[in-house]
Parts: C-alpha cells; structure tokens; sequence
C-alpha cells in the first residue's frame, strides 16, 4: 500500500504537470477512475506503461490541461488525466 | 508486376487465385502497414466489409518474384490480439482462423515501424503463439537509418525465432525482400502451421512478454536519443495556444477549400447533369419515360453526385493529415470538448466533415475504435450544419430577416445563419451527452491513444485512398440513392392531373395527398400545406425543398432564379413564425435520404438509421412546435 500514498517521491502520473520525469513504480492496485481496472490495466500495459519504463510528461491539453501526452521509453501515448492515474511515478530529481 | 497480372481487374485474378497462399499484414496502428499493402498489390484491391460488420475488408493480390500469386489481407491495426473494438475482433479472428467466411492465412506478416520497435515485439512474440508461420517486415528502414536506430536484423530473426526482413514501403523496389522470404516460406506448396496454443493474455502474461520483448530490444538494437524532430514539431502543434491555433487555421483552410474549391467543379457537375437531363429530355418524347429517367433519375442521383467533390476534397484533407501524423494530435488538442458530451476525441474530424455532408461525416466515423463512441457519433453527425441545409436557410433568410446591423455592425442576416450553425453543434454535442449518459451508461471507454511520429505523406497513398472513398460513396450510397430518387419521383408523378388541372401537377400526386394529409400534423407548428408537399420530395435532397417550393408556388424560373422569385411571394404568404419555425426544422429534420443510406451501409443494419430518423423528427417537430408558439407570442 505504501505505492498510494504520495510522498516526496512517487506521484500519480494523472496529477503530474508538464515535465514531470522518473520511472514508472507501478499500477495501482485500486480502482481510481470509475472504469474497467483489468481491462485498463492491459491497455496501460500494451502501450509501455510497465514498471520500470521511462516517463516524461511532454504535454498538456489546452483545456483543463487535459489530456495529457507522456513519452513512454519510445512512444508517445496520449490519455485522460483520469485513466493515468493508475499510473504511480517514481519522481527523477533534478 | 508481371505483365500478364498488372491490367487484370481484381475479380478475375482473385477467382482465378483462390487456391493461392493468403497472406495477412498485421501490425500496430500507425506502422505503415496500409503503405505497405499498397506497395504490394498497386491497384489490385478491392475494398468491402466483413460479412456482419462495419470494419473495413482490404484486400489484394500480387505475384512472387518466383512468379506465385498470392492473396493479401490488410487487417486493422492492433497492439494485440486481445481484441477491444470491432476493429480488433476482426484481427484477431482472421489471424486465428476462426472469422466465418475466411480462411486462416498461410503467413502471417507483422509490420513493424522500425523507429518503433518496443510495443511490436510484444505482438509478434504473441503472434507466434498462434502457430502460422510468421515474418516480421522492419518497415521504414529507411527512416530508421536516418535517425540513426541500428537493428541487428539477423541476431534479431534469431531471438525471435521468425524471419525478419527490412522494407521500405514508399520505394520503389522496397519490398524486395519480404517478397523473396514469402517465396522461400511458399516453397513446397504448403506452408508449415504449427499448433495453435494463444489465449487471452492477463496481465501478467503482458508483463513477461513486455519483459522479454525488453530484452530482446536491447540485445538488437541501438537507439539514438529521442528523435528530435517530432518533439520539436510537437512544441509548436501541441502547445496549449500555438496549437489551437494552427489547428483552427487548419480547419479554416479546410472549410475554405470545401467550399471554395470544390464550388467551379460543383457547378460543373451541375450543368452537365442538367445538359444531360435536356440532351435526353430531347431525344425522348414527353412521357413517363422521359420524367423518369430526367426527373426522377438524373435528377435524384445528380443532386447526391454534385456532392462528391466536396466529399473528395474533404477526404484528401483528412487521409493527408492523418498520414502526415497530425490527427491523432487534433484528436489530443480537442478531446477534452469532445469528452465533455462522452465522445472520443477523434470524434472531432467526423463531425467537423458534417458540416461540407453528413456522408462524408459519418464515413469519416471509422477512425473511432470503440463502437459505442463510433455509433454515438454517427447519430450526431447529422445535426451539424450540412452544406445542403444552406440553399433554405439563405431563401428563408433573404425572405424574412431585415438586412439590417444591429450590435454595431453585425449583419442580422449574418447573425442568423450563425445562430443556426451554432444550434446544430450544441444540439450535437448536447444529444451524444444524454445518449452517452442515459443510453449508454456502461462504464466510459478510456482514451490512450499513441501520438505516431511525424511522417512525409506519400501521394500515391493519399491517391489511392481518395479513389477508394471515392468509388465507395458513388457505388454504395449510389444504389439506395437511386433507388429512392424513383421512389421520391414516383410520388411526386402519380396519379397524373387531371387533363383540366388548374394547380400544379404535384398537388394531384401521392406527394400532394401526403403533403395534404400531413397539413393538420404540421398546422400546429405552423406549416401551411405548400411547405408540407415540399417536405416530401426534400426527403431526397434538403436542398430540393427550394425547387420543390417553386414547382408549387408555380414560379416560372428554376435553380438560382427561383429562390429569387420565392423570396417576395413567401415573405408575403407566410407569417415570420411560420419561416421561424421552418428554419428550426431544418436545424433538426433528418431530411436526407442519402444520409440514412449511408448510415445504413455504415452501421450494417436499418436500426441506427430508424432511431436516427425518428429523434431527429421528434426534435424538428418539438423545437419548431415551440418556435412557432414562442414567436406567436411576442410578435402577436
């Protein structure tokens, strides 16, 4: 459990703000969005999101900053702040 | 390629081939997987859907250069075979051999983007499951090169155990390769199948793969840092006010060219269809013959047809910049407004086409995966202010709105017909928000969508893909739409005047008596019966409305003319509730039978387009029913 609390170093990926960098610790564990959990779990999976991927948050939409566009290793996905924030982040300092 | 094959119209070739090995692309969306398709086959496609569904059926033929034919299936992209949309349903079952109506393919070959490695190792290390033999083609080798990527290609075939070749598929000669290791994989005939032992991947599963896929990744390959170009466009085209506003410049110049590129050859279309209508109104004596295939015929398919460059310029917009990569960012820079009413951010370019045709609109549909979203979008499609709905609303405008500025210079007229527009988006926008919570109340789909490199579009894709939306607006809707003109023509023709008719011919005619047994329904918002006998043979056309008035109110000129004529005699027949109250009809009435053919052919069954024809007329009739009276009111 200790992945959901936010402390200095892991954040959600759907509260991030443009430049956010660091690795990916994990998926949660808990349903966060109202949706599907399995199901966008796989989907998370099948577009990089695994532990241990690298993460850049390149950009945000221009209303409500939402979606936001992530570079995953070599790609870059586009997603609803909401359905990233299965996504938990290990903050790269600096 | 060869001679003998390259003048061949596809159906004989495939009827003649159809014991020859069948092939199957797969691949990521976004691999180049349709330029490679096209590389393989030219113009031996045929294009069509799968027996049941809407998805897409592309295929092709072509001959080895060992001089074997062999069939070709372009599937739907996908990042895996656990199938999620219709799309991937298709993938997934032709791959497993299990799709009705298809036989399993002999090869597999996966495409993969080979800037873009990661995500399609995964897929091939599960395609490999299924037991076909299996190639995999590094496509854009050349742009790997440039960027710097190094694939080990021969310890890469080793690792996964699969053949891999590198393509090029925009080059000439490109696809040398591949074709040599299908030709080696086709020797002996038979290709060897191994046993088929994929499931549904959990989680789990995806992780080791993922896993593994890593490591063979990072044993292969080598990958400069990020490739620059791409990000540095992206800072300007998904910058949060940069980016809106190169898209709204975008679409103004599209809407431009739709209008104003498409108008000399619109008109062109036009007088060619009227000259032929007169060269066979003259050949013919006057009769039945003669209306039918003048009035009813060229008449009813020229009305749809006058639309096609619209739609073709439409389209080239939309298959270039999706081609060049920028769609998906469009998708990302609107989503947050389409989601707001439950739509998918790509639901943004279908019905933003609405407003040059729904047709094309509503075609333009099947970039959006999941069904629901695709659905929700093509009943909403229609509200958008369709380029037909002009012709009325400008007659109606002229007639009944003063010319004058109010507000310090806004043209009243001008604010009028923007308010219209404005009404069909809101109502869109407005009606895929209560279908999506209300109707549809399962759980939203998520949006994860890959923003694809920046890419140069090849011209013979675009062209080919032009040609094939093209011939698929003019065969497919082409049928229904004549079918209905006969019909519209029909009731608008029998039973013939009486000898001593003082009305015009229309008024006697099954039109007439539908307009005249229609009157008491529409009296209460506000229609007398000269609009009601018009609204029948609009059903064609909404533009027909206008012509169809002139017949009725027997004025003598035609086409532009008689709108010119209309204007004094209606703003002196009718009321300004009722011109009001017509004017939101129009915003809302399904009045276009070419638009239901299309839906039908799109949805693959009559029952989206029923419940489309049904609340749209329920809304036209409501809204106007309250126009009516609210006007009524104030001005009485």
């Amino acid at each position: 459990m200790s992945l959901l609390t936010n402390t200095s170093s892991t954040v959600r990926l759907g509260g991030g703000r443009r430049g956010l960098r660091g690795h990916v610790a994990g998926l949660s564990p808990v349903d966060v969005s109202g949706i599907n959990r399995d199901e966008l779990e796989r989907r998370l999976i099948e577009m990089g999101f695994i532990e241990g991927a690298r993460i850049e948050l390149l950009h945000e939409g221009p209303f409500g900053r939402d979606p936001i566009a992530v570079r995953v290793d070599d790609t870059t996905v586009a997603l609803r702040r909401r359905d990233a924030n299965l996504v938990i982040v290990t903050v790269q300092e600096g | 390629m060869t001679a003998c094959h390259a003048g061949a119209p596809p159906q004989t070739s495939d009827a003649a081939d159809l014991s020859a090995p069948a092939i199957a692309l797969v691949g990521c969306p976004n691999c180049g997987k349709t330029a490679l398709f096209n590389a393989l086959t030219g113009s031996r496609q045929k294009v069509a859907n799968y027996a049941g569904v809407t998805v897409e059926r592309k295929e092709g033929s072509f001959r080895t250069p060992a001089g074997r034919p062999v069939r070709v299936l372009d599937l739907p992209g996908t990042y895996s075979l656990r199938a999620r949309s219709p799309d991937e349903e298709v993938t997934r079952d032709v791959v497993l051999g299990r799709r009705g109506g298809e036989t399993a393919p002999d090869i597999l070959v996966c495409v993969a983007d080979a800037t873009n490695l990661r995500l399609v190792l995964r897929l091939v290390l599960e395609l490999k499951s299924v037991g076909t033999p299996l190639v995999l083609a590094l496509n854009m080798m050349d742009i790997a090169k440039r960027q710097g990527v190094e694939i080990n290609v021969e310890r890469l075939s080793a690792e996964l155990g699969v053949p891999v070749v590198p393509s090029v598929a925009v080059r000439r000669g490109g696809t040398q390769a591949l074709l040599q290791e299908i030709d080696k994989l086709c020797l002996g005939g038979e290709t060897l199948r191994g046993s088929n032992s994929w499931h549904p991947l959990e989680a789990g599963e995806l992780r080791a793969l993922h896993r593994e896929a890593e490591r063979i990744l990072k044993a292969c390959s080598f990958r400069p840092a990020d490739n620059t170009l791409t990000g540095r466009i992206d800072r300007v085209l998904l910058h949060p006010v940069l980016g809106t506003a190169v898209l709204l410049l975008i679409l103004f110049l599209m809407f431009q060219a739709v209008f104003a590129w498409a108008e000399p050859v619109m008109d062109l279309i036009e007088g060619s269809i009227g000259d032929l209508g007169a060269l066979i109104g003259g050949l013919l004596p006057d009769g039945l013959l003669r209306s039918l295939l003048v009035d009813g015929i060229i008449a009813g398919v020229g009305s749809v047809l006058v639309f096609l460059p619209q739609i073709l310029i439409l389209f080239f917009f939309i298959i270039l910049l999706e081609d060049f990569g920028y769609m998906a960012r469009a998708a990302f820079l609107m989503d947050k407004i389409m989601g707001g009413a439950g739509l998918h951010g790509r639901a943004f370019i279908p019905l933003l086409s609405s407003f040059a045709c729904a047709i094309p609109g509503v075609m333009a549909t099947r970039v959006i995966d999941s069904k629901r979203d695709r659905l929700a979008t093509i009943l909403v499609a229609p509200l958008t202010t369709c380029s037909a709905r002009i012709p009325v609303y400008t007659l109606i405008i002229a007639a009944f709105v003063p010319n004058t500025t109010v507000w310090g210079g806004f043209g009243l007229q001008g604010l009028t017909m923007f308010g219209l527009y404005a009404t069909g988006i809101l109502a869109a926008l407005l009606v895929a928000a209560v279908l999506k919570r209300l109707v549809w109340r399962e759980q939203p789909e998520p949006f994860l969508m890959e923003l694809p490199s920046y890419k140069r579009p090849s011209l013979r894709n675009v062209a080919l893909g032009l040609w094939q939306r093209g011939t698929i607006f003019l065969k497919r809707a082409g049928t229904i739409i004549l079918t209905l003109s006969i019909v519209v023509w029909f009731l608008c023709t029998f039973p013939a005047p009486p000898a001593d008719a003082t009305a015009p011919a229309i008024d006697y005619a099954f039109a007439g008596m539908i307009g005249h047994w229609l009157e008491p329904v529409l009296a209460p918002i506000g229609f007398n019966w000269q609009i009601a006998i018009a609204l029948v043979p609009g059903l064609a056309a909404r533009e027909v409305m206008v012509s169809a008035l002139g017949t009725i109110y027997a004025v003598a000129e035609t086409g532009d003319a008689a709108a010119g004529a209309l204007e004094p005699l209606l703003a002196a027949q009718w009321s300004l509730p009722t011109a009001l109250a017509l004017l939101a009809w129009y915003v809302f009435a399904p009045q276009c039978i070419a638009t239901l053919a299309v839906v039908k052919r799109e949805t693959n069954s009559w029952r989206w387009p029923t419940i489309l024809f049904l609340y749209m007329l329920v809304l036209a009739y409501t809204a106007s029913y309250a126009v009516f009276h609210i006007s009524s009111a104030l001005l009485g």
